[in-house]
């Protein structure tokens, strides 16, 4: 018999009576250790209640308990010179950057990988739901939001399935709450086989004044739940309960994925934003994973006192769940505040408004403690801290894979080359029309990107940018990068790609880059390998960071992405997902109006390429796509060129010389050139003979090197002198390559080959490979 | 003087700021309305915005037309207030009864957000009468629940009175009848289109700034009777 099936009311006296029950904590995904570490805490044996909050708040998910030594050195390699614009830093619901003139931005990144493969259409929507209620919590008002999409391999038969569930699912739920959808990244590759990854991103915007914390302080302040009811969804999802082990009479496991309500998360928007604009919250915190047991014990730990909470004043949706269920249950659209007495007529009358239900379930107390008490009985008597901060911590095995010496003498670079022009236009073409380099309208179709007025750039161009303030075009621009196949061949090395991509992205459409937010999906920290990786990559990020002066404000860790592992073994080379840092990058505009396009729409601009191509072709697109092929070493990190680089690029677009740019990525410069010709459907004629010898590569590294730290610029002839003269003050190599017109695509290259490819052919290409996939 | 245009909030309306911003560009004054209030604030003109009032989750505009606010409107329309439905506003209009046809989900079955060409058919309505009949402009479309259905006898009677206001141009986007993207009522001054024209009003935030000419052809037809 299970310990709640002997009655209701398992009491801290209950408890205290009975040391030697036996509890379920292995099921609850509690260690030997763990459990006894609780017990010492407690002096006695947990209750059913705060077994199921430890066990939830203990959990990798809650806790970071494999990664949190790691992610220190974020703050331990941000320098106080980082955290001139840093208003609000790591640890909080999400950073806030001060963007000038008395505004401040909020921004984020998160994962919700697991509950999309399960549920994707829930997965999904609830994932857009989670990250914009922890930027409302900041007190700012949600303004755009991104997705980063990675599925598996386009042509396997559960790959649709998969899409259609997630791309709907933030459609869905993204379009009813009334944000643009500026951005993101779609991506296919067969390490994400049954482990798709949905990451979503979030900016909001407040007034320096604005800044709301979770912290529940000033004893007699009440604690109010209000947004939707408590009901029985997304318990497990946290940690991997099943509630028949609370209760052996239920019917069925309820399920572990929650199911969101967009409509009431816009109007919990409104009322949030009317709450703080009344002055009538004290500390606010979102409910997500662990629900009320994250958010009292994060209130009560972040503030001066303890709490007392009465949980039958929870509003239920189902009358029938246990204390320990309603403590766990993830049930989205809900708010947590501590508002003071004076102010809780005014807060309700507010929620009334808004016809958001409400209710008092406790109050602020001196003690020191959190209690909770279900219909008179004592059921949680615990120091908030040891459930939200003091946590395990582990300092997991991890060491260089075995295979990894062998995947890096791999190299692309001995790969056959194409030897004839007809050979070099087919593979331009065979990347162009690649699922990861293919047209992403399909998706990016089903999302608002027009909704607040306030876009000024959305997909396809290399940064979201949204207006702030209406008066001066103030904006902020954001990208998201992430490669996983660089990560795959040296996970230190990719996580520096992915900012320096992201901050080069942002730099690209004229913004200076100001702050980062990071989702690093890992695969298991039980497997050294994994783990090897996941400490490769934020020690390869927080040295970036530092390197280019960008502070890490906060973001996710989402671990246990090694689904396939059970197929091949821990051990294998297959057995996670490659490694996926995306890397979101925030920088400001002064004026929005002078945001940089990646295309052009005149003929007769001079083009000019930035930077260094070198012999750069392991783990390219080029590599995968025409060749299968994944080894070698990934292009090098120049971080040095990349920042001299973003310089050339913000004054280019400050001083109104620069008619657009895009930068040189996934594909090479073949690509960049593509999607520039397909942005407006205007042609090119380039030549790259000269730079090609300059650099010393041939036609193929020429068009399809992945090298770092370049991007494609187009002036007017009469501003090119401007531009060169910049570049060279930077030490930046530039170089004329050609001029914009025409309706074709027309490149000369080294070894005198010409391809020519008419911008039609391009735009069918690129334009078809997701209809024909997804209908 | 300034014309005052009302914009009513419904719980789950969306585009209701941006409305109010395009009113303030083309010279009106903006004022805000609420759902649950019946006073209409003595406005010149209304906007029902954009979004998904009450999640659309019964049909679309089927529960907002029973907004206390509404019945305010209809009284008021049916006195010959210029009223324009954007999207939302539409699906509530023909829920009302104020306008004829009804939506149903666009036939791909997918949300769609793209810059999209109308055809003016009638600059004869309070909303219209500064575009010329027969010009093209592009202004973004973004739904879920956008296909025009109506009877044929409906149809052939908007056809006839000239009521079509709007066309799909270069493509049906939705599956709506006779590319019907936006109709009048009888007298012309209830005016409903699926295509959102307060999101072109600003160069560099949409495509061109063809919507504005919606709400300053209402706010010159309001000035010009007053």
């Amino acid at each position: 018999m299970t310990p709640a099936a002997a009655g209701p009311a398992d009491t801290i006296e209950t408890a205290a009576a009975t040391p030697d029950l036996e509890q379920p904590y292995r099921e609850l995904g509690l260690a030997d250790d763990e459990y006894a570490r609780i017990r010492e805490i407690l002096g006695r044996r947990p209750t059913n209640a705060e077994l199921a909050m430890y066990s939830v708040m203990w959990s990798e998910h809650c806790s970071y308990k494999s990664s949190k030594i790691h992610l220190a050195q974020f703050g331990e390699k941000t320098t106080e010179e980082m955290r001139e614009h840093l208003l609000v830093g790591i640890g909080e619901n999400a950073g806030v950057v001060d963007i000038g003139d008395g505004w401040a931005v909020t921004f984020k990144v998160e994962s919700h990988n697991h509950p999309s493969y399960v549920e994707p259409y829930q997965g999904a929507a609830t994932g857009v739901g989670g990250i914009v209620r922890d930027i409302i919590s900041m007190g700012a008002r949600p303004v755009a939001v991104m997705d980063q999409l990675r599925f598996g391999a386009i042509d396997h038969p559960d790959t649709a399935r998969v899409v259609h569930g997630v791309v709907s699912g933030v459609g869905g739920y993204g379009n009813s709450l009334g944000l643009p959808n500026i951005g993101g990244e779609t991506e296919f590759d067969s390490s994400y086989q049954r482990n798709p990854l949905v990451n979503a991103l979030c900016v909001g915007v407040l007034r320096h004044d604005d800044i709301h914390l979770a912290n529940a302080s000033g004893a007699g302040n009440k604690v109010v739940l209000f947004g939707a009811r408590t009901g029985g969804d997304g318990i497990g999802g946290a940690s991997i309960l099943a509630s028949e082990t609370f209760d052996a009479d239920k019917p069925s496991k309820r399920p572990s994925v929650q199911v969101g309500d967009p409509f009431m998360e816009k109007v919990l928007i409104e009322c949030c934003l009317e709450l703080f604009a009344a002055g009538v919250v004290e500390g606010i915190q979102d409910l997500g994973a662990a629900g009320i047991s994250c958010a009292t014990s994060e209130l009560a730990s972040n503030g001066d006192g303890g709490m007392h909470v009465d949980l039958e004043n929870v509003l239920l949706r189902d009358p029938s769940l246990t204390a320990g269920e309603i403590l766990m249950s993830e049930s989205q659209e809900r708010m947590m505040a501590v508002v003071t007495p004076d102010k809780l007529d005014a807060f309700l009358a507010i929620t009334t408004k808004w016809d958001v239900e409400s209710a008092v379930i406790g109050e602020v107390t001196g003690t020191g403690r959190l209690t909770i008490d279900h219909h008179g009985h004592r059921i949680v008597d615990v120091d908030p801290r040891t459930v939200a901060h003091d946590g395990p911590v582990y300092d997991r095995p991890h060491a260089r894979p075995a295979w990894q010496d062998a995947l890096n003498a791999d190299a692309a670079e001995a790969l056959p080359r194409a030897g004839t022009a007809a050979e070099l236009r087919a593979q331009v073409l065979a990347v162009a029309g690649s699922p990861n380099l293919a047209s992403k309208s399909w998706v990016t179709d089903q999302y608002d990107r027009y909704v607040q007025g306030n876009t000024a750039l959305a997909q396809p161009d290399d940064a979201g940018v949204v207006r702030v303030d209406e008066e001066s075009g103030l904006g902020v621009a954001i990208a998201t990068d992430a490669n996983g196949r660089f990560s795959k061949l040296d996970p230190y090395t990719g996580a520096q790609l992915a900012l320096a991509e992201a901050y080069r992205n942002v730099a690209t459409v004229g913004a200076r880059p100001l702050a980062v937010t990071d989702c690093l999906n890992i695969g298991s920290p039980e497997d050294p390998d994994a783990m090897w990786q996941l400490v490769q990559t934020i020690t390869g990020l927080a040295d970036a960071c530092a390197e280019l002066g960008v502070p890490v404000t906060g973001g996710n860790v989402s671990l246990y992405n090694s689904t396939l592992a059970g197929d091949v073994g821990v051990g294998h080379i297959d057995a996670s997902i490659n490694p996926t840092p995306v890397i979101g990058v925030l920088g400001v505009l002064d004026d929005v109006a002078r945001v940089t396009p990646s295309g052009w729409r005149e003929d007769g601009l001079e083009l000019v390429l930035l930077g260094t191509t070198r012999e750069e072709l392991s783990g390219s697109a080029w590599s995968g796509v025409v060749h299968g092929h994944l080894g070698g070493r990934p292009p090098m990190a120049d971080l040095t060129a990349e920042r001299a680089l973003a310089q050339v690029l913000v004054q280019a677009s400050s001083g109104g010389f620069v008619t657009a740019a895009h930068d040189v990525s996934v594909g090479g410069l073949a690509q960049t050139l593509v999607d520039s010709v397909l942005r407006f459907g205007l042609g090119a004629t380039v030549a790259l003979e000269e730079p090609a010898t300059r650099d010393g590569v041939d036609a193929t590294s020429a068009l399809f090197s992945e090298s770092g730290a370049r991007a494609l610029v187009a002036v007017r002839a009469d501003h090119r002198d401007r531009l060169l003269l910049l570049a060279a003050e930077h030490g930046v190599p530039a170089a004329g390559v050609g001029v914009t017109g025409g309706d074709s695509l027309t490149l000369t290259l080294p070894g005198a080959n010409e391809v020519s490819i008419p911008v039609s052919e391009l735009r069918d290409v690129s334009g078809r490979t997701l209809p024909q996939a997804f209908g | 003087m300034t014309a005052r245009v009302g914009i009513v909030t419904f719980p789950g309306s969306l585009d209701d700021r941006d409305a109010a911003r395009a009113v303030r560009l083309a010279g009106g004054e903006p004022v805000r309305l609420w759902h649950a209030d019946g006073d209409l604030a003595g406005v010149d003109a209304v906007v029902l915005p954009g979004g998904f009032s009450y999640g659309d989750y019964l049909r679309a505009g089927a529960i907002s037309r029973f907004a206390p606010m509404m019945s305010s409107i209809v009284d008021a329309a049916n006195g010959g207030l210029p009223v324009l439905g954007i999207c939302n506003g539409f699906q509530i209009l023909c829920e009302s009864h104020l306008l004829a046809g009804a939506m149903i989900k666009n036939d791909h079955l997918h949300f769609v957000c793209k810059d999209q060409t109308l055809r003016v058919e009638n600059a004869d309505t309070a909303w219209t009468h500064r575009f010329d009949a027969g010009q093209e402009i592009v202004v973004p479309l973004k739904n879920q629940d956008g296909q025009f259905i109506a009877d044929e006898r409906t149809l052939d009677e908007l056809e006839a009175e000239g009521r079509v206001v709007f066309r799909y141009v270069g493509g049906n986007p939705n599956g709506s009848r006779r590319d019907i993207a936006g109709i009048t009522n009888a007298r012309g001054n209830v005016v409903g289109l699926m295509p959102h024209p307060e999101h072109a009003i600003e160069p560099g935030f949409g495509p061109g700034v063809d919507g504005l000419t919606f709400f300053a052809s209402a706010i010159s037809a309001t000035l010009a009777t007053a």
